[in-house]
């Protein structure tokens, strides 16, 4: 099988790679680019920890070929802290201790940062649903959800 | 080690109970944070295990001939590779023997070969070029079938022991336990009202997220190396040293970052295989499960069948319990049917207790401990007939628990007299609690029960090294599975009287210590906490020390208060306080490094009891239930960090609230697992589930310094039964099979609609 070229972008900077056409997006970034923020849960699209986006929209990286990202925008966990500066969702997770084991986290940040998007006000349950693709097994959510919320709220002000 | 009792006591805390930003924070948030299998290493090849199709068969011949001749393959190893070194520990060969099958495949997903290759395709297609010819056998995989007569049988070698006299046939039972004190025939003629019930509850897995994963690398002088997501890396140092014939000196192993385990990391499946793989290829492997591998391959719990006998008087007092437990813990002896018949009726103060348990084997990948590990299903049974029984009696079965419970003097149903302990505070607190006192809308219930863990000391070793600038580094031997690192520098910090921010706690790995305990029996927070705190107190005397020198004064005449050596008083002498960065920074004049250091068998883990309560609501057109509120109340000892302490009680009641509901492992006719994967085998998710209030009781442990209890297991115990009591009281009729699924709940209620 012969490799294939990709151009793309992730997080703002523009890269290129080759990989087999039938190597998933998540492989590339893993095990090609470096980025392990993304992680394997279960490489069927039901645990949501390789969430990214592409072209803005949340995405479960196991599910996309490396060569479908050409002259796309993929964002990773690994972009969502601007410089020294963590987005305010990463930051509320860490005030509400939103996370244990931390497997989960980064696909849960990028999965409620692209909730945030398309509804900056969510309700308790629009939360719930929002990330009801993602599995956390430590927290049972209860911090996770306060955590969210409370991020959203200090979006709004800023 | 029985505690010296000067240090018991300590109630006017600085640090510990605050929430300070746990110190792995941002790296966990970036994704910077390193998990199994995010480990590289230079000219790493990719490791995949050949698994078995069949639930028993026997492994005639296995054929890699032209797997190896397959380009790119580095190695393969199967049974021949892994001889057997166990040398009579009949323990440690079931471990060789469920690491890599020997002369039979006990159960589907039994590791059969393993290639290492160059990349992840040629491994695959290696791994179908290799042939193996099974003879398949009969199999059983349901704990009753395999107590039958005639059953098929899987170890020719298991003669059930604990009987009298001993059967001279082999069966699948394993060994019989037995607990429990009085006279429970005699207690069940002065009861007023026995209930008498069965229940059986399905295994279920830890499901974390994280698959297991390693990257083993082994040289040609035979030392090795290994990064593993474990709960135990000395553990796992040790019990591959001795699978693989090595010194244990020639292994090092580095736990990685743990993505979860709830006790489905304190053994070893796949490391032992990348360690052969990498020393036949004479390359770093790396093997990661895929999630289908890790249903059918590492170790869920056991699945049961529980027989629970209660009798009370009139009035509303117990006069007897007693249980039979039958607990099937897959292809190998050690079902947690041991803890189940010791926990079953530790919540209660009685006379005459009497507790039966199986350990059986059936063609099941071998059970893993799982939170509390046997304690959730005995609770699910006994607080089921608890609740029954009240109502039954005419009491709330609130006060009917208060009236009954095990409280500080009580004799335990396992044995030990009970020393201060939070049962009765639970239950107290609960029956405060605005939750029990809320109106419920139609179709909903309400259920309550009680759960007990023991909880565990262990072999732990730490090292608390003074820097020259007067910081901190603290190095633990246990893997930080939910922020235990956080709750170590809180410690050390309180301690030794300087800002939490100044401590830095790392898990070292295996060539940085002695030997510590798995991070199991929830009793980091514990045994790794105390021995951070005397590894504190033993840095203090020689921080005192030092001062003491410098000074020109005896040791005896130093203090140190709030980070400072003071003169303890002014015969001896007017000095200005000395801070343990002026101390630190002329170590190299005064002595040489300041270490403080401790290791030990820690004894003294306080038990732990919870009241949980939970509304279900059920839809009588779909069986649906959802829990539409839950609280959890727990006795915690103290809390050092209260965020981590409601996370465990969350994240346990959740994990119960699962198996409960949903979580099953289905099996075919054929023996094979039918719901090997997240979709099928459904763990809760956010949109199920409601906030879980938590409520902490610090109740201290005499056991600890600073009163801790571990926190981590009790949260589970409880749900099983709460949220039956709760869905049975919604539903109307007696729910007595787990999960409880729409399926089940249907049919529970066209019994009802058809004995009425």
């Amino acid at each position: 099988m012969s490799a294939i070229h990709v151009t793309t972008k992730i997080n703002g900077d523009v890269v290129d790679y080759v990989c087999e056409a039938d190597e998933t997006l998540l492989d590339v970034l893993r095990n090609r680019l470096g980025l392990t923020g993304a992680k394997e849960g279960c490489s069927t699209g039901d645990c949501g920890a390789c969430s990214v986006t592409i072209d803005g929209r949340l995405t479960c990286s196991c599910l996309v070929l490396g060569a479908e990202a050409d002259g796309r925008e993929i964002g990773t966990i690994e972009g969502m802290a601007k410089g020294d500066e963590l987005h305010p969702l990463q930051r509320k997770f860490l005030e509400h201790a939103a996370l244990q084991c931390g497997i989960c986290t980064p696909g849960i940040l990028v999965a409620a940062k692209s909730l945030l998007e398309h509804n900056p006000k969510p309700t308790e349950t629009e939360v719930r649903f929002g990330l009801a693709g993602n599995l956390c097994r430590c927290t049972g959510y209860d911090k996770i959800v306060r955590a969210v919320m409370d991020a959203a709220q200090e979006m709004r002000r800023a | 080690m029985p505690l010296d009792s000067t240090l018991q006591g300590k109630r006017d805390f600085k640090v510990v109970g605050t929430r300070p930003l746990r110190p792995d924070g941002i790296d966990k948030v970036t994704g910077r944070a390193k998990f199994g299998a995010d480990a590289t290493a230079p000219g790493m090849l990719v490791g995949r295990i050949l698994r078995s199709p069949h639930a028993h068969a026997r492994i005639k011949k296995i054929d890699t001939s032209k797997a190896e001749k397959l380009p790119g393959v580095k190695a393969i190893v199967t049974r021949e590779d892994l001889p057997d070194h166990t040398d009579g520990d009949a323990l440690l060969y079931d471990v060789l023997y469920n690491i890599m099958a020997r002369e039979k495949a006990l159960y589907e997903g039994h590791a059969v070969a393993a290639v290492a290759a160059v990349d992840t395709r040629t491994a695959r297609e290696a791994l179908k070029l290799i042939k193996v010819d099974y003879e398949v056998l009969p199999h059983v995989t349901d704990v009753d079938e395999a107590m039958k007569p005639g059953a098929p049988i899987l170890h020719s070698t298991i003669f059930t022991d604990g009987l009298e006299p001993k059967p001279k046939k082999p069966s699948n039972v394993v060994r019989r336990y037995e607990f429990g004190h009085g006279d429970v025939e005699a207690g069940f003629k002065k009861a007023d009202i026995i209930v008498e019930r069965t229940f059986k509850t399905e295994a279920t897995h830890q499901g974390y997220i994280e698959p297991h994963a390693c990257l083993a690398n082994v040289g040609p002088d035979g030392q090795g190396e290994l990064w593993v997501c474990t709960q135990g890396h000395f553990m796992v140092r040790d019990t591959c040293a001795r699978l693989l014939g090595m010194d244990i000196s020639k292994l090092r192993v580095t736990a990685s970052e743990i993505g979860g385990g709830f006790g489905g990391k304190t053994t070893v499946f796949i490391e032992p295989v990348a360690l052969a793989l990498s020393r036949k290829a004479n390359r770093p492997v790396k093997v990661v499960m895929s999630r289908e591998e890790v249903f059918k391959a590492s170790g869920p719990t056991a699945s049961t069948s529980i027989d629970v006998k209660i009798g009370v008087t009139k009035d509303g007092r117990i006069t007897a319990a007693d249980a039979t437990l039958r607990y099937q813990g897959g292809a190998f002896a050690g079902s947690p049917v041991e803890f189940g018949a010791m926990s079953a009726f530790a919540c209660y103060d009685l006379e005459n207790a009497r507790t039966i348990g199986y350990d059986v084997v059936t063609n099941r990948p071998k059970q893993a401990a799982y939170r509390a590990p046997g304690a959730p299903m005995a609770a699910f049974a006994v607080e089921s007939v608890i609740e029954e029984l009240a109502r039954k009696v005419g009491m709330e079965p609130i006060d009917f628990r208060m009236k009954n419970a095990a409280r500080e003097g009580t004799r335990s149903s396992y044995g030990p007299t009970y020393g201060p302990i939070g049962l009765l505070a639970t239950l107290e607190k609960a029956k405060q609690h605005p939750h029990f006192k809320a109106p419920l809308s139609p179709n909903q219930g309400r259920g309550m029960a009680c759960g007990f863990w023991f909880n565990f000391g262990g072999q732990t070793c730490v090292s608390l090294n003074v820097n020259s600038d007067g910081t901190v580094a603290l190095s633990v031997g246990t893997p930080d599975i939910g922020g235990s690192r956080a709750s170590m520098c809180l410690m050390a910090a309180e301690e030794l009287g300087i800002p939490y921010d100044k401590v830095r706690a790392i898990v070292a790995d295996t060539s940085a210590l002695g030997y510590n305990d798995v991070t199991d029996g929830s009793r980091t927070t514990f045994a790794t906490g105390m021995a951070t705190i005397l590894a504190a107190r033993d840095a203090i005397k020689k921080l005192t020390a030092r001062a003491a020198q410098i000074w020109g004064i005896s040791a005896e005449a130093v203090t140190w208060e709030k980070g400072y050596a003071k003169p303890a008083g002014s015969n001896a002498g007017n000095f200005p306080p000395m801070s343990i960065a002026e101390i630190a920074a002329q170590a190299g004049a005064t002595g040489g490094p300041i270490a403080g250091h401790h290791e030990y068998s820690a004894d003294g883990a306080g038990v732990s009891f919870a009241t949980h309560i939970c509304d279900a609501e059920v839809d009588p057109e779909t069986g649906a239930t959802k829990i539409v509120r839950y609280t959890v109340l727990q006795d915690a000892g103290k809390a050092v960090h209260p965020s981590y302490v409601e996370g465990q009680f969350q994240g346990g009641a959740v994990q119960g609230i699962g198996w409960a509901l949903n979580e099953e492992y289905i099996y075919g006719k054929d023996g094979r697992l039918q719901n090997a994967g997240f979709l099928d085998y459904r763990i809760p998710v956010c949109s199920d589930l409601p906030m879980i209030d938590t409520v902490i009781l610090e109740i201290p442990n005499p056991g600890h310094p600073y009163g801790v209890r571990g926190v981590g297991e009790t949260s589970i115990v409880p749900p099983l039964a709460a949220i039956a009591n709760a869905v049975s009281a919604a539903a109307g009729v007696r729910l007595t099979s787990l999960p409880m699924s729409p399926p089940r709940i249907l049919a529970a209620l066209d019994r009802k609609a058809a004995a009425e």
